[in-house]
């Protein structure tokens, strides 16, 4: 089966127009892959651009020129030149990703916000909402608080729905920012051991990870990104 | 995925003399995408909207609908009769003033039911039963249904004016503002339904705003519009965490945070 | 002395007036149910008293037609009284009182109950010729709604009716659609009425004066009245029969005797009446007399 994930001479820089168009570059030449079943960490100190890179791959963020050439239903699927639709359905099927902040819809339960990535592959909504509070349970978000909007929720609890919206699908590729920055040391074990589940079924695998422990534990290999700062370039 | 789009829009211009209301428009709609159309006042997305929806004649380009039956028709060279049937059957518009989409001295369940009984259904207590269950999805109590729009608030009416446009089962709802005007907590509930409902079905959705709070919720691409002009277009996300033009810039950064 | 008058051009208008008003009625019978616009004359009444079903009469009455003029079924009435006497004067046509006798017979909200017959004429007094006025105050929209068939907003108001007041309330002037194409006002008959228009022998035009429309269904054409189909269309019922001549399954008039509430029920249609009693129907309030002469 073909690399699931494959990144070739992608390079950013942002424009800032409001600030008399200074170019602020953000990486340069970036190429790695990520290979199924292998998790690979992202390291370097910070503001080196390792959240951008998970942006880009997602999608969220433009890039300049390379490739971010994705296996989406056994087709490449290149998310740097992708249309808008395509993207989403690379995101609906492929790809996930769970971010540092959960961006809080008005009105919806915790546990509807976990279970809606099934119920957006076509899931039936009872059966995604089984699976939706088995995995808060694992993640010992209390009970009174899933069928609570997440606004109010604290950082931690915010983050285990974080989680949890992004473990529940079987998407090939995840893309983890911080995901275990705000929780108790039982909650980052859990997660590790999710993480760890995820390996063993062939999932690709690229995070950032500020724990040490966690990175002992779920890093297959360090990608340091310093490699690809723009900073570097120049002073060569 | 299906291999058409739903909607293929080409060169729409629409001119008022030397002024430009907007210019040179093109962009391809999916089934169950939605997308936004943001800008300020006089950008030209109501324009565009107008268009598109055939409410107002471009001075320029095409407008082609993939009807039922697979075919592409471009709507200005339909005859009115067709274009007010697809506007009844395939399509809703949402007003930013409910009371513009909707008939304020007939009943609630009336205002539902006309578009069916538009439609030739004839059966009283199927076109009540359907009324009854629409009102229910847009969370105004049953036993509201012989009350008229004129009694209601005016989020209520904005749900009302939602159910109505909806009960022929549209595959294309454009929107004007939808939220403008309401109080926030109402808005919230109104962005929710909407977001629940063009989901449910699967709709496409245009949708202009100036709130791109409402954008980001609604929609999955975004164009953003200055002067008559499309000066960036893309995934929603993408352009409201990177903008690259200008103006973008200017827009995404003159949110105030709460 | 008349001599020196100028004279009435026969039936009051002038010829090329009544070609215009021709060639409208024409137009209509060719698209049944349909309102064509014509240019309506002042007449020597005012609008409201019966100018449309006037014109509309005037030009097609000739020296040989018999004329009957009903107001509410009723011969006798003031403005039935009128216009038989201006049409004698302008026209000076053979009129009566008996439906079987007339040519054409002009009509003020109601259709006599006896059958009529191929070669008869009933002309219509109409006030209000759009039925969808009340809802749609636009005359740009009833038009496009009229050539476009965009009947759902009569449906909505026969719904309105079910929805408050658990049954279709509209009594009069109740909406009809012809031959499948074209829906109509009846003019104010009652819906007991409207039954009586589907597939006549007669030819029936209605005029009205003062909107300027004048619209036609063609003799042996459908005329529906609309309703859903789980509340169908339902003439009125009358429990009594008709006080004088004791007819069945008529329109009766409900007629108040004296200060103590005495009332009593009689034919609407005045000329039915007394053709029933001088057959010897009698009703109730005669029958003790006819036992007395016995």
């Amino acid at each position: 089966m073909a690399t699931p994930l494959v990144v070739s001479e992608v390079s950013k820089s942002f424009i800032m127009h409001l600030r008399d168009g200074i170019k602020l570059p953000v990486v340069n030449d970036v190429n790695f892959s990520v290979a199924g079943g292998e998790c690979v960490v992202l390291g370097g100190p910070s503001g080196i651009g390792k959240s951008s890179i998970l942006k880009m791959l997602y999608g969220n963020y433009a890039v300049d020129a390379g490739q971010i050439l994705v296996n989406h239903r056994e087709k490449i699927v290149d998310i740097a030149a992708a249309d808008p639709r395509t993207i989403i359905e690379v995101r609906r099927h492929t790809m996930g990703y769970v971010s540092q902040f959960l961006r809080t819809v008005p009105r919806v339960a915790a546990v509807d916000v976990v279970a809606e990535p099934l119920v957006a592959r076509g899931i039936d909504a009872a059966e995604a909402k089984d699976r939706a509070v088995e995995l808060l349970a694992r993640l010992n978000l209390p009970r009174e608080l899933w069928s609570l909007p997440p606004a109010t929720f604290s950082g931690g609890e915010q983050q285990r729905v974080n989680i949890a919206r992004g473990f529940i699908t079987s998407h090939r590729i995840l893309l983890l920012d911080e995901p275990t920055a705000s929780l108790d040391a039982t909650n980052r074990r859990v997660v590790n051991e999710m993480i760890a589940a995820k390996k063993a079924e062939g999932v690709a695998m690229l995070g950032i990870f500020h724990d040490e422990e966690v990175r002992e534990a779920v890093a297959d290999r360090i990608l340091d990104v310093s490699a690809f700062s723009p900073r570097k370039a120049v002073a060569a | 995925m299906s291999d058409n789009p739903l909607l293929k829009v080409s060169g729409v211009s629409k001119f008022y003399g030397s002024r430009i209301g907007c210019q040179d428009v093109s962009f391809d709609l999916w089934p169950g995408e939605v997308l936004a159309i943001v800008g300020e006042s006089g950008s030209g997305k109501t324009t565009l909207l107008n268009c598109l929806s055939t409410r107002l004649m471009p001075s320029a380009g095409s407008v082609e609908y993939r009807m039922r039956d697979g075919n592409f028709r471009d709507l200005y060279h339909m005859s009115e009769a067709e274009r007010r049937f697809l506007m009844r059957t395939d399509w809703g518009f949402v007003h930013q003033n409910p009371a513009d989409g909707l008939r304020m001295t007939v009943s609630a369940g009336a205002n539902v039911g006309e578009r069916l009984m538009a439609v030739g259904d004839r059966h009283y207590g199927k076109i009540r039963e359907t009324a009854t269950d629409w009102l229910g999805r847009v969370e105004i109590s049953a036993d509201r249904i012989d009350d008229q729009p004129r009694a209601f608030s005016g989020g209520m009416r904005q749900r009302l004016q939602i159910a109505r446009n909806l009960v022929t089962g549209p595959r294309l709802v454009f929107m004007d503002e939808p939220t403008g005007g309401l109080d926030v907590s109402v808005q919230a509930r109104l962005l929710d339904l909407v977001r629940g409902l063009v989901n449910d079905l699967g709709l496409s959705a245009i949708v202009v705003t100036h709130d791109l709070a409402v954008a980001r919720l609604l929609s999955h691409r975004m164009m953003v519009m200055k002067d008559g002009h499309v000066i960036e277009q893309g995934l929603t996300d993408r352009v409201l965490d990177d903008p690259r033009e200008p103006y973008t810039q200017l827009l995404v950064s003159s949110i105030l945070q709460v | 002395m008349s001599a020196d008058l100028a004279t009435y051009n026969f039936a009051y208008l002038d010829e090329q007036t009544k070609r215009m008003i021709r060639r409208a009625i024409l137009k209509a019978i060719a698209i049944p149910g349909y309102q064509v616009p014509f240019a309506s004359r002042e007449m020597p009444m005012p609008y409201g008293w019966g100018t449309g079903g006037v014109q509309v009469t005037a030009a097609i009455i000739g020296p040989d037609d018999v004329l009957k003029v009903i107001d509410q079924g009723a011969d006798d009435t003031t403005n039935a009284v009128s216009i038989r006497a201006f049409f004698q004067k302008v026209a000076n046509v053979a009129v009566t009182t008996h439906t079987k006798d007339a040519t054409i017979i002009q009509t003020r909200h109601r259709i006599p109950e006896q059958k009529l017959t191929e070669g008869q004429v009933l002309v219509y007094q109409v006030p209000i010729p759009e039925p969808l006025r009340f809802l749609e105050p636009r005359e740009t929209e009833t038009r496009k709604m009229h050539a476009l068939e965009e009947y759902g907003l009569m449906h909505v108001k026969l719904y309105e009716d079910i929805a408050h007041n658990g049954r279709i309330s509209k009594t009069y002037a109740y909406p009809v659609k012809v031959d499948g194409r074209y829906v109509m006002d009846p003019s104010p008959t009652p819906k007991f009425d409207n039954p009586k228009m589907h597939m006549s022998d007669a030819l029936q035009l209605f005029g009205a004066g003062r909107e300027k429309r004048i619209y036609a269904v063609p003799p042996h054409t459908e005329v529906v009245s609309l309703d859903f189909e789980d509340h169908p269309f339902e003439i009125q019922t009358f429990e009594q029969d008709c006080a004088l001549c004791g007819a069945h399954g008529v329109y009766l008039d409900e007629v108040v005797l004296d200060d103590q509430g005495g009332r009593m029920f009689v034919c609407s249609d005045t000329d039915h009446c007394e053709d029933r009693r001088e057959h010897g129907h009698v009703g109730e309030m005669l029958a003790p007399n006819q036992e007395a002469a016995e």
